[in-house]
This record gives C-alpha cells, structure tokens and sequence, in this order.
C-alpha cells in the first residue's frame, strides 16, 4: 500500500502546475471562450514541448511511456486553471481509443503524431437519442466499394473544429455492432456547428453527410469496436475525475485563504463556525474524490478489472464537483457573482465535468447493478 | 500509488478470515447484538472472546513484544479490524476505549512501570478501562471538567462526578481526567489518573440508553484516595494528552466494512421482497439509494485506509481521523435511515416481533446511529478540529 504519487509523479506535478499557473490563469478559459479556435496556439504548443501530450505514448513512438496515473497527474494540474484547449479530446480521448483499439501500424502512425502535437483529435460519439451508451448509436457506416459511408449527426463532440482527425463511432452494417472511423477533419461532407456550452469547452454538432472513409482508415477490427469503446469511455470518465480533482482543489483552496483574509463584524469569516464546517466539509468531499479517483486510476493503470471502481469514482466525484463550488461560492459572497472574478470558471467547469461521460445518476445505476440489483 | 496489500498480507487476511469463521461463538451471532446492546451474557462472551485474542497475540497487533503486542504492522492491523468487522465478531465500545485509547496514551505518555503495569494485562484481554471524561458540564467542552484531585500525602484525593461512562459497571480501571490545579486556565489545570473501580468512594449508578440496555452511567467521586504513582504523564498537561489521545483511534475501518454487510442484507432482502407488484430491487429510487451508500462506503473505506497508511509511515494523522470520524458518523445515520425506508411498515417491528425482517437490525440500528456522530467528539468538534487544526482557520 502506497497512497500517495511516486517521487517523478510528485515533480511532474510541481513542474506542470507551476508552468500553468504562470502561464494560464483561470480567466483564461472564460476569455477564450468567444476564440475561434477556443485557445491560443501558444499554450498548445508549450504542453507538447513539455511532453504532455506523450505522457503514455509508448518511448517507441516518441513519448515518454508513462501510465494511466501519470496522464491523471498532468489532467489534475490541467484542471487546477480550468485550462482550455485539447488536451482532454487528443491525448484523453483520441490517445487512449488508439491505444485500446489501433492496430500496430496504427499504433504507430497516430500515437507519434499525437506526441508531436501534429494531431489534434475529436471524439465523435454522443447523438441525439444516445448518450454515453454505444448501444443505442444510430449514425451507420455503410460498406461501399474501397471503404465506408458515414451517415449520421454527432453531438458534443468537443474540439471537431479543430480537429485533424475526428473519431467517428458507428453502428452496422451488422445489427448492433460497432465500429470507430478515422475521418479526416476537412473531409468533404462534414459539416461542423459549434455549440455555446456553459463552461466555453468548445463542443459541436457534427453532421456526417455521407462522408467517404478508406478501409484502412477504420480504427482496429470493423464492428469489433464495442468492448474497447467501453474501456474507453471508462478511462476518460476517470480522466475527467482527475481534471475535476484539481478544479475542486483549486476552488476549496481560494475559499480557505478568502476565509482567512475576509473581515466582518470585525473578524476573520474563517473564525465563525458556520464558515468553517462549510469549509470542513468540502474537505471531505475533496478528500474523497481524490483518494476515489487514485483509486480508480490505479486499476486502470495496472490493468485490473475497474468498472466498480470506476464508477464509484465518477459518481462520488460528480456529486462533491457541484457541491464543493457552490459552499465556495457561498463563502465567497457577492464578489465571486461577478464576472471578474475566477470563481464562476471552477462553478461552470465542475458542472460540466460532473456530466461529462455520465454524472451521478449514471454511475449509480452501474454500482447498483454490481450490487446484485 | 498503489492500494493493494502483499502477498503476505493477503496470507494474513486467509488466516484471519478462516480462524473467524471457525471460532465465532454460534450464540453471540444468535443475539445479534450491535454496539450499546450489552448484557451479563453478552459480556461474559466478550470478555472470553477478548482473551482468546489476547492469547493469540491478536488484541494489540501492533504494540511492541514486551508490552504484549506483537509488533505487527498498522496494515496487519487494518486487515485484522476489517475482517472481524465482517465477520461480526463479539465485541463492544470497551475494547476500543481500552486498547485503542488509553492504552496508546499509556504509551506515549507513561513511565515504565506503568507501562508494565497495564499493556500486558490489556493486550491479554484481563482488564478494561473506562473512560472517565464527560461531566454534567463538561461535555464538547471537555477542559470545563470539575472533578478535582487534591494532593494528600502520596496519594490524590478525587471528589466529582462523572457522567455517560460506558461500562463504568463492569471496567477494571477508570481513565479519569481531573483538575489539579484550580487556578490555572482551564485547558492547563488537568492531570489523567488511573483510577482502580474497586476503590471505596466510588459509586457507580446506572443510565438506561435508548436502546433499553444498560451500558451507560452516572460515576460518584467521594473522597477517593489515589496513589500518586497513578498519575499518568505530567501533571496539568492531562488536556493535551488527551487530545493527542483522540488521534490514536485507529483508522475506524470496521465501519465501512459493517456498512457493506448492512447493504448486502438490504440488498438481499430487496431481491425478494415483493411491494405493490414488483420486487424492490426493481424500484429506480431504492436502486439509487442503495448505489449511493454503497459508493459513500467505499469513499469511508478508503479515507481509513489513508489513516492507516499515514500512521505506517509513522506520522499522527491531523485532521484526517477527525474528518473520517464526521463522515462515518453521518453516513451511518443515512444507511441506517435508508434502511428503515426500504423496509418500510417492516421497519417499525423490533427484534424478537413476528414478522420483524433482517431480525430487527436495522431499526436497532437506527436507534444507534445518533450515538456516534455524539461519543468521543461530536461532528461539530470534529468539524472545528478540521477547520483550525487542518486547514489553520483562525480561532478569533
């Protein structure tokens, strides 16, 4: 039993959260939201200089071979400044669907341009009647001479405006099977809508209008792709854990030094009891969805079955997300109801991630059915 | 980070789980009884079963060889509290009180001699300490005690009154804080005494607890000599030893463990239990309760887990035992309530009812779960203690 971060993960810890707190205050995420691409190059471009965006690509392929725990180490500062940009749909999601499902060849191909920052990549899964469950996915992939059609409208797929290479979940030709597409992000039949969300990620409708895409562009085995979406879509439910993580701690710790710093009645607010059991019990709530997400991101790391743990971990850390940001805001008074002020950022940014790949609700329903209901 | 135990640990746990299922007296889980359900018979079985753990070493794992321990690990320790909890063994809030309490602080705080006066008797399960702290005026307010020691001779003359002291009837010895010192401020006139009960002066009357049994009492101090040697530590700084005290508690993992064998029989009892034309494992709203407790335990198991592991690298936790203490007790006060809503009219039937379902458990349990979030520092103390010991908020 080690419950804490290995000495390399503390110091990538310290080294990521340092850079970005210099480099990417909390505002920026809110200013960015009116950008068109929704977050300057120049950020993008100093995470790959760092190695971010290889922290599991394999050495072979140009990256640094770390684990599911080093990519939530990176995530947890990342969500400490609610930073924009797409970290979370390349390396999260566009990494991890190549990892579980590409070919070796494939492997190769996108996982080093991944690392290299070439790659930004978009996740194209939920639709209109099919959220975070692939089995009720309705965009078909039709076998055509050469390659496959796609047919179909995608929702919330965040970063497709800028993506160099969408990931395109469908359905058929056989009934309920699965396969994942490599689209091209200038593919002749896409049509990209951004979406204004509450959080300014940049989500967005994407309609497939019988888009063409080559056989060897499928991603691993056709219509096989279901359990690896599964795993998948796990791993970037504790990915997001890991963001809301360091979002949360961010918030609590900004409440504590407020409470500390703010007078009335002519004392510290921190000094009045209703203050600090509020702030006692968001330590609880932090507490627990860290060492819940540790948890989680363990057994994913070491390759062992997950899925409670999993779950445990996004239910638990979807409820304390909304929670945690609204006693902080409660503590904070008025002043954090202005614009100016970065609190709303953390309040828009837990509410997003308490949703993302399933908010409490969602993952309950799974721990019931583990318990034997 | 890594949660997972070794292979020998594990070995550990089979050992353990093996030995518990064999040797757990067939009547003590007949009676069924939870924490404040104590009886002449119950007693007699915990106290049997206290020293077959003492003789195997079991009782105070982690202590050094020479004070009866064994000087195991605080993770054999965990496992050890884990798996009895599971298993249900006889046990009551004397044990905790005992080895968990006052005999750490003996060790932190005691000479030699006392050491060896009292840890080996205790981790052989031959005496029982009760805890005299709470007053009629001195409850979260716990450096207000008025219970004075006056210095006679080579002895301590006790006069006052103790109040909600659990097995105070049936304990060896009392831990008793005292004011030694009238005029110095409160928190710096108190000295901790080891107090034999069979001591002519004491007299203990009895409290009936919500629950029908008697396992609380009123304690009366008159005129009660003490051997200076009795005094443990030094003198007026009893205050802080005893706070230091209150973050010995080991990690509290048997509770989490408790919690999921209480959902695991509400969830059995869901799966076949028909209400209003479905089973009750098929109602989306119980489905989600029963979810919800379930992740809440999990999240309890691993906050004690991080007790456990802070004191394996030999630090004392800091907020961290206060913290869990405050979530264990209100998630109980939740499972238990849960219970009494999935069971409904059932829910209402005692122990020993017709007709009652999981054999009056959980209303038992629901009569037991204001307790905790009271005994040993309420959730409010333990809330202040997180906000100024744990996140340094100012005290004024």
């Amino acid at each position: 039993m080690e419950l804490e971060l290995t000495e390399e993960q503390r110091m990538l810890k310290t080294a990521a959260s340092g850079f970005l707190k210099k480099e990417c205050p909390p505002a920026l995420a809110w200013e960015m939201r009116e950008d068109e691409r929704g977050y300057p190059p120049s950020l993008w471009q100093k995470m790959i200089e760092m190695g971010w965006t290889g922290v599991m690509v394999p050495e072979t392929y140009g990256g640094i071979g770390g684990d599911f725990m080093d990519l939530c180490v990176i995530l947890e500062a990342l969500g400490e400044v609610c930073a924009p940009g797409p970290f979370f749909s390349t390396v999260v999601l566009g990494g991890l669907a190549v990892m579980e499902l590409g070919t070796e060849a494939q492997k190769e191909a996108l996982l080093s341009r991944i690392a290299t920052g070439e790659c930004i990549m978009a996740l194209a899964a939920d639709e209109e009647e099919a959220w975070c469950d692939a089995s009720f996915i309705k965009t078909r992939g039709l076998r055509e001479a050469g390659g496959y059609r796609i047919s179909g409208t995608k929702l919330f797929v965040e970063n497709a405006h800028v993506a160099d290479i969408i990931l395109c979940v469908v359905t058929g030709p056989a009934e309920g099977s699965l396969s994942v597409l490599l689209v091209q992000g200038d593919a002749p039949g896409l049509r990209i809508t951004p979406l204004k969300t509450l959080a300014g990620e940049r989500q967005c409708e994407v309609v497939f209008d019988r888009v063409e895409v080559k056989a060897s562009d499928v991603l691993g085995e056709a219509e096989k792709a279901a359990p690896g979406f599964d795993r998948l879509l796990d791993q970037a439910a504790v990915a997001k854990c890991a963001e809301l993580v360091g979002c949360l701690q961010t918030a609590f710790d900004m409440t504590v030094a407020y409470a500390k710093e703010r007078e009335q009645f002519g004392r510290p607010i921190g000094s009045f009891q209703a203050v600090q059991h509020h702030c006692a019990d968001m330590l609880i709530d932090l507490d627990g969805a860290r060492f819940a997400t540790y948890q989680a991101a363990w057994r994913i790391a070491g390759r062992m079955p997950w899925s409670r743990e999993v779950a445990v971990a996004k239910a638990w850390t979807s409820d304390v997300a909304r929670k945690v940001t609204l006693k902080a805001h409660q503590i904070h008074g008025a002043i954090s109801f202005c614009e100016e002020h970065p609190l709303h950022v953390f309040y828009r940014k837990a509410k997003s991630g308490e949703v993302a790949f399933g908010d409490a609700d969602f993952h309950l329903e799974r721990v019931a059915g583990g318990l034997g209901l | 980070m890594d949660f997972s135990f070794t292979a020998e640990q594990e070995r550990f746990r089979r050992e353990v789980r093996e030995y518990l299922e064999r040797e757990v007296p067939p009547r003590w889980k007949e009676l069924g009884y939870l924490i404040w359900e104590e009886t002449d018979e119950s007693w007699d079985i915990t106290r049997q079963w206290n020293r077959k753990l003492g003789e195997k070493g079991w009782l105070a794992l982690t202590w050094p060889r020479v004070y009866g321990g064994q000087e195991r690990s605080h993770i054999d320790q965990l496992i050890l509290d884990e798996e009895m909890a599971r298993a249900g063994t006889p046990t009551g809030i004397e044990t905790a009180i005992t080895i968990g309490w006052v005999c750490p602080t003996i060790m932190l705080f005691g000479t030699e001699e006392q050491k060896l006066r009292y840890l080996p008797d205790a981790a052989k399960g031959r005496i029982i300490f009760c805890l005299g702290y709470s007053e009629p005026n001195a409850g979260s307010d716990l450096a207000a005690v008025r219970t004075t020691a006056v210095e006679d001779g080579d002895h301590y003359v006790i006069n006052g009154q103790k109040v909600w002291t659990t097995v105070a009837h049936r304990a060896d010895y009392c831990w008793l804080a005292a004011r030694t010192d009238p005029d110095a401020p409160k928190h710096k006139g108190v000295s901790m005494f080891v107090v034999d009960m069979k001591s002519p002066g004491i007299t203990v009357k009895p409290l009936i607890n919500i629950l029908g049994f008697h396992s609380f009492n009123e304690v009366f101090f008159d005129e009660v000599r003490v051997p200076k040697e009795n005094l443990v530590g030094q003198k007026n700084m009893g205050w802080y030893q005893l706070a230091v005290a209150l973050d010995f508690e080991r990690s509290g993992v048997g509770t989490p463990a408790r919690m999921h064998r209480t959902i695991d029989r509400l969830v059995a009892y869901c799966r076949q239990t028909r209400r209003n034309g479905r089973l009750l494992s098929e109602d989306p709203v119980i489905r989600k309760k029963l979810a919800r407790l379930s992740v809440e335990a999990e999240v309890l198991r691993l906050l004690c887990y991080r007790i456990t592991w802070i004191q394996e690298k030999g630090k004392t936790p800091n907020y961290e035992a206060s913290l869990t203490k405050v979530f264990a007790s209100e998630l109980l006060d939740r499972l238990a309530n849960t219970g009494m809503e999935i069971l409904g009219p059932y829910g209402m039937l005692d122990r020993g009812s017709p007709r009652a379902a999981l054999r009056g458990e959980i209303l038992r349990l629901y009569l037991t779960s204001p307790s905790m979030g009271i005994g040993g520092g309420t959730s409010e103390i333990q809330r202040n203690i997180i906000a100024m010991r744990g996140l340094g908020l100012p005290r004024k």
